[in-house]
């Protein structure tokens, strides 16, 4: 599976380094080396989820509790929790650190995927969330820590697009 | 029973807690009874409250919490019940008030009038303890059970239809927010 091992690592370094200590997951292809190395690290309570959704309210609660957290999902787990990010993350001023496998942009060769990544963009604008996009390794260390200190200050949700040229070996 | 009844009878072991409750009726009674800063009103984003009390539950094993929640929300994430079971953080008692009524948006009735039984639900799904009651007596035993076992639980508490004329109280959202946060910061130095 031609998902970049040495990207994932440097993505996961850079969330470690902002001191997130708890990660919201749901599984898709883009995230499995993510989620293998939060799930190997003893420092990290990742917590694996039915829908997307849950993991606001798991990054909500761990922000009140002090703890800073970050969530893994796809573009379309995304889409699936926009209520959430609206009616607990917004309403109530909770930082969130999204990462978003941006899924259906060029290049895109499941058929399946190839709707949301149309949307997510004008989505994220949509809901007023500052995003980046990271596509090469040499600007992801100071991207995250650029967008996890924005969410503390601001208090709200920011989101960062994990792209295709980073994610995928082809 | 009625939920504000039981609420009075269970009020003491919310006190010694951090409580996090649903939107609506729970929300509004709970303060009515009295108000303190370890309670957090979420006051929207249906069937998280669930979500957020084991994001607390996880970052603060030292903490109990108590997630006061309702049928209708928890319908809205069944799924969290699986994610609640898989973690079964030992600190974290669920108690869901089933009226089998969305009450706060003109009583129409949920999938429990009907038969689904949430606390058979939450069994299956894999919380380790599951109970049923149906007076304010039984709950406060069947709360108090839980907490001396540490065990994660699903309490289902069968209540009446009925609730307060109003739900918006005197305390700001962001409020009672960014209290609850100082409050557990403080527990935490």
């Amino acid at each position: 599976m031609p998902v970049s091992v040495a990207n994932s690592r440097v993505i996961y370094d850079a969330l470690k380094a902002c001191g997130i200590r708890l990660m919201s997951a749901l599984p898709e292809t883009w995230l499995v080396h993510l989620i293998r190395m939060a799930d190997d690290d003893p420092e990290m309570i990742l917590v694996r989820l039915a829908k997307e959704e849950e993991g606001v309210g798991v990054s909500a609660g761990a922000h009140l509790a002090g703890a800073r957290s970050a969530m893994l999902m796809q573009n379309h787990g995304f889409l699936a929790s926009i209520n959430g990010i609206v009616s607990c993350a917004q309403l109530y001023r909770i930082p969130l650190l999204m990462l978003i496998s941006h899924r259906g942009e060029f290049g895109e060769r499941d058929p399946w995927q190839t709707e949301g990544g149309g949307v997510t963009e004008e989505l994220l604008r949509a809901l007023r969330i500052p995003f980046a996009r990271l596509e090469d390794p040499a600007h992801v260390a100071p991207r995250i820590r650029k967008a996890e200190t924005l969410a503390q200050s601001a208090n709200r949700p920011v989101a960062l697009l994990l792209c295709r040229d980073l994610m995928w070996e082809d | 029973m009625k939920r504000a009844d039981a609420l009075r009878a269970i009020y003491s072991r919310l006190e010694r807690s951090i409580v996090v409750t649903i939107m609506g009726a729970v929300a509004a009674e709970l303060q009515a009874i009295g108000h303190r800063p370890n309670f957090f009103y979420l006051q929207h984003a249906m069937g998280l409250a669930s979500s957020l009390g084991l994001g607390i539950a996880l970052s603060r094993p030292e903490l109990q919490v108590i997630v006061l929640d309702g049928d209708g929300s928890v319908l809205m994430n069944l799924g969290g019940l699986t994610t609640l079971a898989r973690y079964r953080p030992e600190n974290l008692l669920h108690v869901v008030f089933d009226n089998e009524s969305l009450l706060s948006v003109g009583g129409f009735p949920t999938a429990t009038s009907t038969g689904s039984d949430l606390a058979a639900i939450a069994k299956a799904a894999g919380v380790p303890r599951t109970a049923s009651v149906r007076s304010a007596d039984d709950l406060g035993r069947a709360m108090d059970e839980a907490l001396a076992a540490r065990e994660l639980a699903t309490i289902v508490a069968k209540v009446e239809a009925v609730g307060p004329s109003g739900f918006v109280t005197d305390l700001g959202l962001l409020e009672n927010r960014f209290q609850f946060a100082r409050h557990l910061r403080q527990k935490q130095a």
